[in-house]
């Protein structure tokens, strides 16, 4: 902990370095036209001041960014349409139920594909074919289908996450369903052990390390099917139909606090499985 | 000792479709194995010794031949758990205690609970490992996780114990206390046991009857009836009696090899 706390405060002072300087680049050519356009000469200490205090700047520094986000998370109300907590909320829960449908669908597959030869064959394909389909291409189309035939809101969001999510739970479980070698195999097999015994006392259980790797992508991947599926949807809450209101009238400073939000909802929610992670890890005598 | 015979086999063959061609893993194998033997199975690598095991115990097929256990075939016999089968290396699972790793077979077996608790407090004693039931397997030694599994493989109590160089990877010392252990626990159980080894001195030590293999093709080239006596303490091994049976297998197994 203490070794690694020089480096990884470095590079996030070199980051945030490069970030301001990047602002005074990108944002200083409409400090000048607006100086020109008055008739001033800015000095450097003046074009740095504009650059990073600008209302609708290329790139909002992050000063900027932060208090954005302190002022649209603490200081509104949670039920306000004007709080990141509440549009937070909105993606969280498409999310959750993304997640939770894609990691149920991925571990039944996963038996499926582990237990029936014909099933490997035939589903295992048309399962990495679906993740070569660019997802923005499906989104609006998933929508619309399902909108048709009555469900709209969360529903559609969820499946939209659901169908980046059980990718990494399929193919996670799979190899981990199958890890056991030979000897454990032949040994269940000394005792004439059913499959479903063979699948509850040994796969499932080598199988765990597998499936806390598989739900920490599936988890990012859910909360990305979440924000993908708020776009074309013409939603008006959510972090996703932030970041494109904000894109629809130049409102960069609302878009990175939205960006910024996401981010951190995926760090939780990925930290949240790595606790639960070490804990079942711990009770089952599995060593990192 | 009854004469009853628990292991027959008839011009058993058996070869492996491989893709540098097929291998000849086991030819025309004739044996009889009766109650109560301790018979060894020695030989270098690729003389079938292991696939012979294998072959009594259903995890392989025959090409050709016969071969009954108690009778019946090795499946039948498989699924009645007329054998316990002790492998190279443990196989213990790292998230279940000692206790619960001999369990396992008899959960597997729906044997109830409370006989479950029997039976893993009586092998745990039989392979002097009482104070470690609630341990897990890394807190334990190569040497004690060979025991527990011995111990998970006893704890059904099948009549055969079919043993697939079970100490190859331990040191001496430990070898020589297993030995002597397992020796003991042959007797106080009288169950009939295949033991394969590539050691001449665990087999003449510990065996009734050994079985000297040559490869390619795997087959048997000589079958010793040891004259020891029952009780066998370590020192035995200096005894001519030993000396004489030790020298008949190197033998054998020289002509195994003279043969390619």
């Amino acid at each position: 902990m203490n070794n690694a706390f020089l480096p990884v405060v470095t590079i996030s002072t070199f980051i945030v370095l490069i970030w301001y300087s990047f602002s005074i680049v990108l944002n200083s050519s409409w400090a000048l036209d607006k100086a020109e356009r008055n008739d001033q000469k800015l000095s450097f200490s003046e074009l740095v001041h504009d650059t990073w205090s600008q209302k609708k700047p290329k790139l909002p520094t992050p000063h900027q960014v932060g208090y954005e986000m302190w002022k649209t998370i603490f200081d509104k109300k949670v039920t306000s349409k004007r709080s990141l907590v509440y549009h937070g909320w909105i993606t969280l829960s498409a999310t959750l139920a993304g997640f939770m449908l894609g990691t149920v669908l991925g571990i039944l597959l996963a038996l499926a594909i582990v237990h029936d030869k014909a099933t490997n064959l035939s589903v295992m394909p048309w399962i990495i074919t679906s993740q070569t389909i660019p997802i923005l291409a499906l989104a609006p189309m998933i929508i619309v289908v399902l909108s048709s035939i009555g469900f709209t809101g969360l529903l559609p969001k969820a499946v939209i996450s659901m169908y980046l999510s059980f990718f990494p739970i399929v193919v996670g479980m799979v190899k981990g369903l199958r890890s056991p070698d030979l000897l454990e195999i032949d040994q269940m097999k000394t005792w004439s052990a059913s499959q479903f015994q063979i699948l509850i006392k040994l796969r499932l259980p080598k199988s765990i390390p597998f499936l806390f790797t598989s739900l920490k992508l599936g988890m990012a991947a859910s909360l990305v099917g979440a924000i993908v599926g708020e776009l074309p949807s013409g939603a008006i809450a959510g972090l996703g139909a932030r970041m494109l209101s904000g894109s629809y009238y130049g409102q960069t400073i609302q878009i990175w606090s939205a960006l910024f939000t996401a981010a951190i909802l995926a760090a939780s929610l990925v930290g949240l499985i790595s606790i639960i992670q070490a804990f079942v890890f711990k009770r089952m005598m599995i060593v990192q | 000792m009854t004469d009853e015979t628990v292991i027959s086999a008839q011009s058993l063959d058996l070869t492996f479709q491989t893709n540098d061609g097929p291998v000849h893993a086991l030819k025309d194998v004739n044996l009889n194995i009766t109650k109560g033997d301790f018979i060894s199975f020695i030989g270098p690598s690729g003389c079938g010794k292991t696939t012979l095991l294998r072959v009594m115990a259903d995890l392989d097929q025959p090409t050709d031949g016969t071969i009954t256990i108690n009778g019946v075939s090795p499946k039948a016999a498989r699924e009645s758990r007329a054998y316990g089968y002790v492998f190279q290396s443990a196989g213990l699972y790292p998230w279940r205690t000692i206790g619960k790793n001999i369990r396992l077979p008899l959960e597997i077996m729906g044997i109830s609970k409370s006989e479950q608790k029997e039976r893993v407090e009586k092998v745990l004693k039989l392979v002097e490992l009482e104070d470690f039931e609630k341990k897990f397997p890394w807190q334990l030694s190569g040497g004690m996780q060979q025991r527990a599994s011995i111990a998970r493989a006893l704890a059904f109590d099948a009549d055969i114990l079919l043993m697939d160089e079970p100490f190859g990877a331990l040191d001496e010392i430990v070898r020589d206390y297993l030995n002597e252990q397992l020796l003991k626990l042959w007797h106080s159980t009288e169950k009939t046991i295949c033991f394969v080894t590539h050691s001449i001195p665990e087999a003449v030590y510990l065996s009734t009857k050994i079985v000297v293999m040559s490869p390619r093709p795997g087959r048997i080239i000589d079958i010793i009836e040891s004259d020891l006596p029952d009780k066998r303490p370590l020192e035995i091994r200096d005894t001519k009696e030993f000396i004489d049976i030790a020298q008949r297998v190197r033998e054998g197994l020289r002509a195994g090899h003279s043969y390619e």
